[in-house]
């Protein structure tokens, strides 16, 4: 029952997410409206800036979705769009940055902090290893040990 | 290594102490969108006048005719801050010379025009972009938004919200004397 009314309580709300896109934009043809859909969920809304402009609700967003079938319509290809709202917003308005110079420490980051992790690892796995591979006792030593529990024994039972 | 593995737990700490630092930084601003326009040549526009206003239109070509910087304001009559904005832009247009003109940006020529008459039009030019198109071009995410451009046509500087404030109009002035158009020695 609880769950039901979780569902009830999710379901429209996920239905007015998905419904940013209004009718009058939506196009004719269903391959290019299809490839619209597609680039605008890599661009961002730099009103409401974790949204794309596919999902958002906000005007300028409602533009930038108008302007992506426009040049679509004129015959752009996917990438022709995108370099189009990027050269007017930058970087910024793609959802994934792209691999540039400023942009090195961001997605180099995973691979220096598993690199970092991997040292430790290696170190510290070693240094265990080593103390079990430390040389078993001679048998001279072994001798010494159980003559010291043997002695050990005589005097507790004395 | 042992005495390197003494040190990892001071490394990580100041490591991440340092990322905090920065993010603790208040006046970094993580929503402040960078603006590719500055130092790039203004976009290319053209837009008509505001039907019902004396005001001439404004396209790319006035910017770069201009004698000095000019000031390039995008405003809207439903949009409630540039109302509060307007005091300060009249201010610099009427009493101290600077060259202004505005994008009427998704407004109704009526609504615009009655917002003018009861505020004063400080404006030279006012382009209307009924459509939005403009505002695209200039790459802008909201109105108010206020540009700084060189008499060459280059777009010197970007504000983007409205220019009230003490804070404000002080990085705005700056952002003038930096371009020339008030005196360095002024307030």
């Amino acid at each position: 029952m609880k769950r039901l009314a979780l569902y009830l309580f999710l379901v429209p709300g996920a239905a007015t997410v998905a419904q940013a896109v209004e009718p009058d934009e939506i196009l004719a043809d269903p391959q290019l409206e299809a490839r619209a859909r597609d680039i605008s969920r890599g661009l961002r809304c730099v009103v409401c800036q974790n949204q794309d402009i596919d999902s958002s609700n906000a005007g300028v967003a409602r533009d930038l979705r108008l302007l992506v079938r426009e040049r679509l319509v004129a015959g752009d290809s996917d990438d022709d769009v995108i370099a189009y709202v990027r050269a007017r917003y930058g970087d910024y308005v793609l959802m994934s940055p792209p691999l540039t110079p400023a942009t090195f420490a961001l997605w180099g980051a995973p691979f220096i902090l598993s690199g970092i992790g991997m040292v430790f690892f290696i170190a510290l796995t070693r240094r265990q290893g080593s103390a079990q591979t430390r040389p078993l006792l001679s048998d001279d030593e072994e001798k010494q040990v159980d003559r010291f529990l043997d002695r050990g024994s005589e005097e507790d039972t004395s | 290594m042992v005495r390197f593995l003494a040190f990892a737990p001071l490394v990580i700490a100041a490591a991440f102490g340092g990322f905090f630092l920065w993010g603790l930084d208040g006046d970094r601003d993580p929503n402040a969108i960078p603006s590719v326009l500055i130092s790039k040549p203004a976009p290319e526009f053209a837009l008509e006048p505001v039907p019902g206003l004396d005001t001439p239109g404004l396209a790319r070509a006035d910017l770069a005719g201009a004698k000095g910087p000019t000031i390039v304001n995008v405003f809207a009559s439903w949009c409630v801050p540039c109302r509060a904005e307007h005091a300060v832009l009249t201010a610099l247009a009427e009493t101290e010379g600077q060259t202004l003109f505005g994008i009427n940006y998704k407004d109704k020529p009526a609504d615009a025009v009655r917002w003018l008459n009861e505020l004063g039009n400080p404006y030279e030019r006012i382009g209307s972009d009924q459509t939005g198109r403009a505002g695209i071009e200039w790459g802008i995410s909201g109105v108010p938004e206020t540009f700084i451009i060189a008499p060459d046509g280059t777009v010197l500087y970007r504000y983007v919200g409205p220019v009230v404030g003490d804070n404000a109009v002080a990085t705005f002035r700056a952002a003038l004397r930096q371009a020339g158009s008030l005196p360095v020695d002024g307030g």
